[in-house]
């Protein structure tokens, strides 16, 4: 394709209009491909949005527009092509499948490793499912249990119309439309995502989980979620899922936002396993999210994440720790295999006095993959008493796969504590024939030795998330011992 | 129970061991001594199925069936046990869960249900009672920052819950002080029943001072060139491997 201007897409968007009713037929479901002013309008539009909101999109656009792709990450990849992608898909219906029978029996015997029920495993494949099937009767009994505690639990576009000023008055605060090229993306073209309130001293007595928010299930491109504690409250959010999700989409470029305000907590934990790429390093997701997270004074952030799915991720989930006394925690398991690539870790940001944050980050490496940390920890000229302690270790198995670690350390106050701990090791043969000798197969020796290496964080998890993110580092590294 | 015929194994392409015969029967200690690099620790490996060593002539036949071709937890399912020189650290995996895996991996190869979890740890405490072994001790990482007699008392504890037909212990007795020393031999002692077979290879004679070996057989260049009964031992104490090397040269 010769250069494709906006003049271009103008023309084949005014002609498409014309041709098919662009804007009033709902069947139509994903615009042109490329990126403008107009595409970004007519998300806004799509989505019935507000004026300030198709503003702020704008805003982020033209931010955008004037950045360019960072390239520091230790990552290789072929950019994408911006403007060769199609920024919006109506929600459309799948396909259904009429029994598990017609699903893959490949997936189905993943989704049996996990221990994933029969109704979940519809579900997720998308098997027509009866409408009196529990989970629909879970979700409407929690919806009602949030409601008597005044917790609010939604999609991000119906937050924005039922409750603007809080959208309004949070969105951006922590990560804004100018934070970096993938934030001011998503910014200007974010299709949906959650939304969460949890009202002052109320501590929510589930945790959240967007499986829960059934009509909205299946995440978008571009996903954005705010997630707000307000002053005393707790909150303990599940994002994600241990099943494959495989996506059409390449590119994924999320933003998360946390607000913890005095005294408030969050715990944010992620199980990701977005499609990798197959084992010869051909397709796979690119995901490059941003999070964030703000604490006010004693207020608490802790990251949980377990990331062993996509081709490139790009991810620092990070706390800004503003108020006095208060702590941010980032606990990482990534597990690369193949040609998979990950440069992840957190940003600790220092501001208040005693504030306090700790770092565990276990990366496991396999196949021909490269898995790298990367972390900073700032501490501010005002943070009398600051503590940092990291811990980085990682594992290898084989002889071809990579682990980078790359701490960054500024500290500007000089009451200062700073404390940071790398160990890299190989799963030895000596371990190996170890556990051989005691009648444990090479497989699940594996898998033995490296649920022993992240523990301390796989114990960070909610519990029912972390016996099935067990079972995921176990397939994970499947066949990766030749 | 265990029979050794004609056993030639090399390690990139150094032959170590150079024909060893041996026959052990159930109920039997049999005490392999030898000087360094005697080819001691190698035999274990060998009979364990360590891949870093390759057998290239003759057989090593347990109850009857030949194990050459076999993996070495397949050989561990059929009731082979070594207690190792230098047992390796796995961390963050406790004692009781490895054993448990342990455990389970063999019921499974044997078309049996996992054990359930009262049994299990009904025999955990049985055998930690039986080697006078604290239960906290069960809930640390295996071997991770363990002294010396706590390595090997772990591994006579996993030979307790395993319970294996033919236990081969390789320098048991090395890094222990005294007290250690008899703790470790006490429980072998209370582990043997006549329907087992244990083979003990040490450099010195003093473990065989508290587990009475039947057989004492002395291994020299990766042969076996003396056997005899348990004075045999003491023989070679007084005298020292000098007298082998010079009696066979």
């Amino acid at each position: 394709m010769s250069k494709y201007t906006e003049e271009d897409l103008k023309k084949e968007l005014e002609t498409k209009e014309y041709e098919y009713g662009f804007y009033t037929d709902i069947e139509s479901e994903t615009f042109p491909v490329g990126l403008n002013e107009g595409i970004v309008r007519a998300i806004s539009e799509k989505k019935g949005e507000p004026e300030w909101m198709t503003e702020w999109r704008l805003e982020a656009f033209r931010i955008w527009e004037s950045m360019i792709e960072p390239e520091w990450a230790n990552v290789n990849y072929t950019k994408p092509d911006f403007q060769g992608i199609s920024y919006y898909s109506a929600p459309k219906k799948k396909d259904q499948y009429k029994s598990l029978d017609e699903v893959d029996p490949e997936l189905i015997e993943t989704f049996n490793k996990l221990g994933i029920s029969i109704e979940e495993q519809k579900r997720l494949s998308g098997v027509a499912i009866d409408i009196v099937m529990d989970s629909v009767s879970v979700a409407t009994t929690f919806k009602e249990t949030l409601a008597e505690k005044g917790i609010i639990f939604c999609s991000i576009s119906e937050a924005i119309k039922m409750y603007p000023e809080l959208v309004k008055k949070y969105l951006g605060t922590v990560v804004p439309q100018t934070d970096n090229f993938y934030a001011a993306l998503n910014s200007a073209v974010f299709s949906d995502g959650s939304f969460c309130y949890i009202p002052k001293g109320v501590r929510c007595p589930m945790e959240l989980s967007t499986y829960f928010r059934i009509n909205q299930a299946g995440t978008g491109q571009f996903e954005r979620t705010l997630v707000i504690a307000d002053e005393g409250s707790y909150v303990s959010y599940l994002e994600g899922c241990t099943a494959p999700s495989r996506d059409e989409n390449q590119l994924h470029a999320a933003v998360v936002e946390l607000i913890a305000m005095d005294d408030a907590e969050i715990k944010y934990s992620t199980v990701q396993n977005w499609f990798p790429g197959d084992s010869e390093g051909k397709g796979g997701v690119f995901n490059f999210v941003t999070k964030r997270g703000l604490c006010e004074k004693n207020a608490k952030i802790s990251w949980t994440q377990v990331e062993t799915g996509s081709a490139v991720t790009w991810k620092y989930p990070s706390c800004v720790l503003k108020g006095d006394n208060s702590i941010g925690e980032f606990y990482s398991i990534a597990v690369t295999n193949n040609f998979q690539q990950a440069d992840t870790g957190t940003k600790m940001i220092h501001l208040g006095k005693n504030t306090r944050s700790t770092i565990i980050s276990k990366g496991i490496s396999a196949g021909k993959s490269q898995n790298s940390y990367r972390g900073l920890v700032q501490i501010g000229p005002r943070a009398e008493n600051a503590r940092n302690f990291s811990q980085c270790d990682s594992l290898l198995m084989g002889n071809e796969c990579g682990a980078h670690t790359f701490p960054y350390i500024e500290a500007k106050n000089t009451s200062a504590q700073i404390e940071h701990e790398a160990t890299t090791s190989k799963i030895g043969e000596d371990q190996i024939f170890y556990c051989n000798q005691r009648g444990i197969p090479t497989e699940k020796a594996i898998a033995l030795i490296v649920n022993g290496f992240s523990k301390e964080v796989l114990n960070k998890l909610p519990m029912e998330f972390a016996v099935e993110a067990q079972k995921l580092l176990e397939i994970s590294l499947e066949g990766s011992v030749g | 129970m265990l029979q050794i015929k004609n056993l030639h194994a090399s390690v990139e392409d150094k032959e170590i061991l150079k024909g060893i015969n041996l026959e052990v029967k159930a109920g039997e200690i049999h005490a392999i001594m030898g000087p360094n690099g005697a080819g001691k620790s190698t035999l274990s490996s060998v009979i364990a199925g360590n891949e870093a060593f390759e057998v290239t002539e003759g057989e090593i036949i347990l109850e009857g069936e030949e194990l050459g071709e076999l993996a070495p937890e397949e050989r561990a399912h059929k009731g082979v046990f070594l207690s190792f020189q230098y047992p390796v650290e796995i961390p963050g995996v406790s004692v009781t869960n490895f054993m448990k895996t342990a455990i389970n991996e063999s019921r499974k190869a044997q078309g049996l249900e996992e054990m359930p979890a009262s049994d299990m740890l009904k025999k955990i405490k049985e055998k930690a009672e039986l080697l006078e072994i604290d239960r906290k001790f069960l809930s640390r990482s295996l071997n991770e920052g363990f002294s010396g007699g706590e390595k090997k008392r772990n591994e006579i504890f996993q030979m307790a819950m395993l319970e294996p037909k033919l236990a081969i212990l390789d320098e048991t007795d090395s890094g222990l002080d005294i007290d250690a020393l008899r703790i470790v031999a006490n429980g072998v002692n209370k582990l043997k029943s006549k329907d087992n077979a244990i083979i003990v290879i040490t450099h010195y004679q003093r473990l065989l001072d508290y587990i009475v070996p039947d057989f004492v057989h002395v291994l020299h260049d990766g042969k076996i060139v003396k056997t005899g009964g348990k004075e045999l031992a003491l023989e070679l104490e007084e005298k020292g491997y000098d007298w082998i090397k010079s009696s066979v040269e």
